[in-house]
């Protein structure tokens, strides 16, 4: 028999149980959309934790006080788990003068109360910060200016405003010049910055910045027993991320620091933006082939729905088979007979799937797009869903592979069937 | 099909059928020999069980023998494989059944042009039509068989065995499902074929006067031949 024959036979037959074929179909449909949507999620998920590290710029080391071992508890000696990072750590890393690092900033939080003029108090995040912050942590001025050194010295009560915060505290706008009341000091707004959205971890633009020394002497008083001020977080900018810049680079701070703590061992923990995105990109793959995974789970329902119709259609065929076997069909013309029809249903119902996927992408996209809320939305409120070629590719191929591998047993259970004995079949 | 023409187109030798069904060995054919000419008409009869069923299957390259030689056209199908046999059923044999076996939801043309998918023919709807002009249903050929009466159902099949031009015309009970009117009719057809296209006519029949307008008469009982006798035409 010729394939052209062969195809209009089984659609032929396809198009006798219309209903029937448009349910089968419809277990592929789902099946294929699931993968297509699922992983196109895992992808947008990757792409947009990524994309949010990396504005902040990927060449980075952070150094936070305490260390893993510290958090595991397997260093008992005593006072220990006192915290001993400090603004003269991050001034020592500066005077290295290493060729490698390029910036070293310096910040401490805390958590404040800001009242606007309208009275409304908010509770944020108030970062006191060295003048380099805004360098090394790419974070620009949108309106008016950064902190002067003077006012660096002098723990002037000056602060800069994230764009979230300037437009809660100050709806008119109208923010520069304007005084604000932190802890019920008066602080004066020198700044907006710029809008940068979620940031890895947190959201910048719900945040205000202070001089650290303002923080350290006004705000969160926090020294160590040898006079030090303790900081949150020192951030060192560096030439480039090779892997041989980021182990030599946290080779020689870690040999400062832990000289400047009189340590052996590390009470500090220094951790690359290279190796932060590395990490959270295995996660995200991992995520990503749980999800296709769990998708093909459905593929696979689907592919058993056509077994069992296909098996369902031999037994009510039987006597065609051997009304056909009778004037001249051979094993393998039967065989392909109900091959074709299996594959037509799980790759139409691939083709349609993949359509309904790209929908479901388009629109799961949609879904908390456009401008990140200023009250701090969810982590990935401008998630976009990616649709790439190679999970279109691997549903159409898996579903043709699901026909031809769900369709083979009743295909080749037809072909094998005794002429006579099926010409007897009622 | 060149093989000479001098030859009969069947030669049988000693065939017979055993089926084993658990332990027990059932022989339903015991070792049947004759030959049938081209164009000769010949009808079976024989009581059920007495083998002519199975002799029928033989025939039909529908079934393998047990034993014993069977030479179609002058090539021993015996020992084909099941493909092979396909093939030869498709190029050399008709069938025409009691119960018609047409397939559902087709039309008359497209009933007639299956056998001619199977061999790749060119021309299939030019040869299909030809071969339902033949059985007088000319005017039919949209039709499904569910639009047909029994006799009309009948003369489809007679049109889908012919269509690849076959040189034998295996008809079980034909008329087994048609009244007398009609049993005349398809008679009639069958051996106006016989004798027009020299296609060779076996059937398998219950009825004496459908026997009798045979030229030869095989009788059967108990997997043997009892009685093979040409008759003379009235």
């Amino acid at each position: 028999m010729r394939t052209l024959d062969a195809v209009r036979v089984a659609l032929r037959a396809l198009a006798v149980n219309k209903l029937r074929t448009a349910l089968t179909l419809l277990g592929m449909v789902i099946g294929v959309a699931a993968v297509i949507t699922l992983m196109g999620l895992g992808a947008g998920v990757q792409a947009s934790v990524e994309e949010q590290i990396r504005t902040t710029g990927t060449n980075l080391l952070f150094i936070t006080p305490g260390s893993e071992e510290q958090a595991r508890g397997q260093i008992k000696d005593l006072g220990s788990n006192t915290p001993t990072l400090t603004l003269e750590d991050s001034e020592a890393i500066s005077s290295l003068e290493s060729p490698e690092i390029t910036g070293v900033s310096t910040s401490q939080t805390a958590w404040v109360s800001l009242i606007g003029p309208t009275g409304s108090a908010i509770k944020t995040q108030v970062l006191g910060v060295t003048a380099s912050y805004f360098d090394v942590r790419s974070y620009s001025v949108s309106v008016g200016r950064e902190f002067s050194p003077q006012e660096m010295r002098a723990a002037s009560r000056q602060i800069a405003l994230g764009s979230g915060i300037a437009e809660q505290l100050f709806p008119m706008g109208q923010a520069l010049g304007q005084k604000v009341r932190l802890n019920s000091h008066p602080f004066t707004v020198i700044a907006i910055m710029e809008e940068t959205g979620t940031s890895g971890w947190q959201n910048r633009d719900n945040s205000a910045l202070v001089p650290i020394k303002t923080m350290q002497t006004r705000i969160r008083p926090n020294q160590t027993i040898r006079g030090g001020n303790l900081v949150d977080a020192i951030t060192v900018r560096i030439v480039d991320e090779n892997e041989t810049t980021i182990a030599k680079v946290k080779d020689d701070i870690g040999t400062l620091l832990r000289g400047r703590h009189r340590v052996e061992n590390n009470d500090f923990d220094i951790l690359a933006q290279q190796e932060f995105i590395e990490a959270i990109g295995e996660v995200t793959k991992t995520i990503s082939i749980f999800l296709g995974a769990v998708a093909g789970i459905s593929l696979l329902v689907g592919g058993i729905g056509i077994m069992n119709i296909m098996l369902v259609a031999v037994t009510e065929r039987t006597r065609e088979i051997g009304i056909r076997k009778a004037i001249g069909a051979r094993r393998r013309d039967i065989l392909w007979q109900f091959m074709i029809e299996s594959i037509t249903v799980s790759l139409g119902g691939g083709l349609l799937g993949v359509g309904l996927g790209a929908l479901g992408t388009f629109a799961g996209s949609g879904i908390g797009g456009g401008e990140p809320s200023s009250q701090g939305g969810p982590p990935f409120s401008s998630l976009s869903l990616q649709l790439n070629i190679e999970p279109v590719m691997l549903a159409l191929g898996i579903s043709a592979s699901i026909g031809l591998i769900f369709g083979i047993y009743p295909a080749a259970r037809a072909s094998r069937l005794n002429p006579i004995e099926a010409l007897r079949h009622e | 099909m060149n093989s000479g023409n001098s030859r009969p187109l069947i030669e049988v030798e000693d065939l017979g059928k055993t089926y084993s069904m658990g332990h027990i060995e059932v022989p339903a054919l015991r070792g049947v020999s004759f030959d049938i000419q081209r164009a000769e008409s010949v009808a079976i009869m024989g009581h059920s069980g007495s083998g002519k069923s199975t002799l029928m299957n033989l025939l039909g390259c529908l079934d393998t023998p047990t034993v014993g030689k069977y030479t179609l056209n002058g090539e021993d199908v015996s020992s084909l494989g099941e493909d092979e046999l396909a093939v030869a059923r498709n190029r050399l044999i008709g069938f025409v059944f009691q119960s018609f076996n047409l397939l559902p939801r087709m039309s008359a043309l497209e009933q007639v042009e299956l056998p001619l998918m199977y061999a790749k023919s060119n021309n299939r709807q030019q040869l299909a039509k030809e071969a339902l002009e033949l059985v007088g249903l000319g005017d039919r050929m949209r039709h499904s068989s569910v639009e047909l009466s029994g006799g009309q159902q009948q003369r489809v099949a007679i049109a889908r065995a012919l269509v690849n031009k076959p040189s034998l015309l295996l008809a079980d009970e034909p008329t087994g499902n048609l009244d007398t009117t009609t049993t005349n009719e398809i008679m009639n057809l069958l051996h106006d074929l016989n004798s027009q296209t020299n296609v060779t006519l076996i059937m398998v029949t219950h009825e004496d006067d459908v026997a009798s307008r045979c030229k030869r008469v095989i009788e059967m009982r108990d997997g043997r031949i009892t009685k093979d006798i040409a008759q003379l035409q009235p």
